[in-house]
């Protein structure tokens, strides 16, 4: 996993609430679609007309969006399917950072694995850092400071935010989920066998 | 130590799977069941390739293909070039990785969230999961069942573990009776109008009282089912004489001694008396009316005998844009009656509506009408069996004289993963779970209901209070 640290770019105002999976990748992409290759079908619905052109009225397709590594949303953001395709997509578009008033619980958890950071700060929040990214379009950067924990704003603000502890110290350092845990393979083993004396039902034989 | 604070029923069955705990909360959580599809898995199990890795617990993992699996005649195998590499993929794994499989031409193939309870591998008390949102179904059986990315499909196919963090407790007590004419769709429907479709987010959901003890089982997976759409990554609730008479004798469950155990167990499970929740939502059930959804997300519910809401209503200039955007794309306008909505489509299946009690009451509308001409409707079960079921009750007959289309079971138009898709601008009233944008198809605009009222729309052409045809 890549580690993530620090992020600093142009941040794409998208502030719609309840962005769902199916509208961040569509579903017929998610069968032959290499994971790297994802990112070029992120938000495509909304990024392309019928006719395959580009909307040139949404912001992902507007300088200095189109390459932005942080993407400030609104509320309710990735609910829906549990498709890791909808971060593999924002991942191979080169989001590094979603900064929403909240997440759902699946696609957060989905990005932590993916060395994608969704950052919580309030609605006004949120707002307030958008506004000021679009009085200034063209020179506008938002910093993502997981060391410290703060989003700087382009005037310098800076808004904490929060994550759990052993999630931040595995995404500072790229640490995969499945070598940690496998580290707990005794405690697994006597869980098992505790569990095994306790709910013989549940193991099948 | 004995545990002698009143514990909720999630609250009992997480601490009885914590492997670990880490001094941040984060805990390392036993996983029982895990239900394995073709869409989700191929890169887990590439991961798994990778690294050399097993997977640790075959015996507790089963897999079946459902999300792009075509619904006409598969006996000749898959046309598809992508959706049948997609099986044969999953085929070559479980075969590899020594994982149990029902084939697509076994009976037993079907929707991974039917076939888990159908077959007696969803169990109450047991941790299940799936690289499925939709996986908070088999709550219904007192599980907690919850969705999962394909990392975590990784992880858990490795370790048979999963790092998470505990939810936070839910009660959704849903008192009273529940009206004729309305069913556990419209139940679960007016809890998501309520709560938003992020009301459960962090949470997860109990759903109790009156109308929910005297739901069968078909009724409470529906209910569960859609936990998901109102945020709450899994849905629960209590076992009672309902589940354990819906579970025994089925394939996988315990029998015997180990029956009667099991049973035992599964009593201890209810929460205790003055177990605290961090939210209660209490809904009256002789309030509920029939609903369908207006708008994209399946917050937006209105009675069937409503109109179209007006933006203009919206507390500010972003809620009355969003929802503005909404009646575009649906190709609706303020104040329309619903029931003058013209459909072009009506799909019946899904996982949230694809069980044989769903398919009795679709017919029941059906039987001695006709679809009207130029809508195109059709009937997906959830698995082979729920097939073989209805086909043995004469029902296929019925809808098939009423002029619906009885096919082979998998997801199907519920997310338009196979050719069962919804062409730009076309109209349906569906039995599945989410009117997302394009969910059924690009373009495609759809309002969610419950089967007696899906096939009600298919016999008349447009959104139709059910209660009106039963009169």
């Amino acid at each position: 996993m890549q580690p993530f640290t620090t992020v600093t770019g142009p941040a794409a105002p998208l502030l719609r609430p309840n962005i769902d999976t199916d509208v961040i990748i569509r579903v017929e992409r998610l069968v032959g679609t290499a994971k790297a290759e994802m990112g070029a079908h992120a938000f495509e619905i909304w990024r392309r007309r019928p006719d395959g052109s580009e909307d040139p009225d949404f912001v992902l397709n507007r300088a200095p969006y189109r390459d932005a590594p942080i993407l400030l949303a609104g509320s309710n953001f990735g609910c829906g399917s549990s498709r890791e395709g909808a971060v593999w997509a924002l991942a191979g578009a080169g989001v590094r950072a979603v900064i929403a008033p909240s997440f759902s619980d699946i696609f957060a958890n989905n990005a932590l694995q993916n060395g994608l950071l969704p950052v919580v700060l309030p609605e006004a929040s949120v707002s307030a850092i958008a506004a000021e990214v679009e009085r200034s379009p063209g020179n506008a950067r938002v910093t993502v400071d997981l060391e410290r924990c703060v989003v700087v704003s382009p005037s310098g603000d800076e808004h904490p935010f929060a994550v759990d502890a052993a999630r931040r110290e595995a995404l500072l350092a790229g640490l995969d989920d499945i070598g940690l845990t496998l580290r707990q393979a005794d405690a697994i083993a006597a869980w098992q066998t505790e569990d095994r004396s306790r709910r013989p039902w549940a193991w099948p034989t | 130590m004995a545990e002698t604070r009143p514990r909720t029923l999630f609250d009992k069955i997480w601490d009885s799977h914590v492997v670990e705990r880490l001094p941040d909360g984060t805990c390392l959580l036993y996983i029982d069941r895990h239900l394995v599809h073709e869409v989700t898995s191929p890169q887990a199990f590439e991961g798994l390739r990778m690294a050399g890795r097993q997977v640790r617990r075959p015996d507790a993992t089963f897999a079946v293909a459902d999300h792009n699996v075509p619904t006409s005649d598969r006996s000749a195998g898959i046309a598809e070039p992508e959706s049948r590499i997609q099986v044969e993929t999953l085929e070559k794994n479980v075969a590899e990785f020594g994982v149990p499989y029902f084939p697509l031409l076994d009976a037993r193939q079907g929707i991974v969230h039917i076939v888990g309870p159908e077959q007696g591998i969803s169990q109450p008390g047991m941790t299940i999961v799936c690289g499925d949102s939709h996986t908070s179904t088999h709550g219904a059986l007192g599980a907690l069942a919850f969705g999962i990315g394909t990392s975590e499909v990784e992880h858990v196919l490795a370790t048979q573990t999963l790092l998470q963090k505990p939810a936070k407790n839910m009660l959704v007590r849903v008192d009273g009776a529940l009206p004729l004419g309305c069913t556990a769709k419209d139940i679960i429907l007016a809890i998501i109008g309520r709560i938003g479709t992020a009301g459960g987010t962090g949470h997860v959901i109990e759903y109790a009282g009156e109308a929910i003890r005297a739901l069968d089982m078909a009724g409470r997976m529906t209910i569960c089912n859609m936990s998901i759409e109102g945020g709450a990554r899994a849905g629960l609730i209590a076992p009672d004489e309902t589940t354990f008479a819906y579970i025994k004798g089925r394939p996988h469950a315990p029998k015997g001694e180990a029956w009667d155990r099991a049973v035992a167990w599964w009593k201890s499970l209810p929460s205790d008396e003055g177990a605290s929740y961090d939210t209660t939502i209490v809904i009256n059930a002789p309030d509920i009316v029939p609903l369908v959804t207006w708008g994209t997300s399946p917050e937006d519910v209105v009675p069937v005998t409503g109109a179209v809401p007006d933006p203009a209503n919206e507390s500010s200039e972003a809620r009355r844009a969003a929802k503005q955007r909404m009646l575009d794309y649906m190709g609706l306008t303020p104040g329309q009656r619903m029931q003058d909505i013209a459909v072009d489509v009506v799909f019946i299946g899904s996982c949230t509506n694809g069980r044989i009690e769903d398919i009795r009451a679709a017919a029941a509308v059906a039987k001695g009408r006709k679809v009207v001409s130029g809508v195109r409707a059709m009937v997906v079960p959830g698995s082979g069996l729920v097939k073989e079921a209805a086909e043995a009750e004469g029902l296929d007959k019925v809808l098939i004289e009423a002029g619906f289309e009885w096919r082979e079971a998998g997801c199907s138009m519920c997310l338009g993963m196979n050719p069962d898709q919804l062409k730009p601008g076309q109209r349906c009233a569906s039995t599945s779970n989410r009117n997302f944008e394009g969910r059924q198809g690009p373009g495609g605009r759809t309002h969610l209901m419950s089967p007696a009222m899906a096939a009600a729309a298919a016999v008349t052409g447009r959104l139709t209070d059910v209660r009106e045809l039963a009169r």
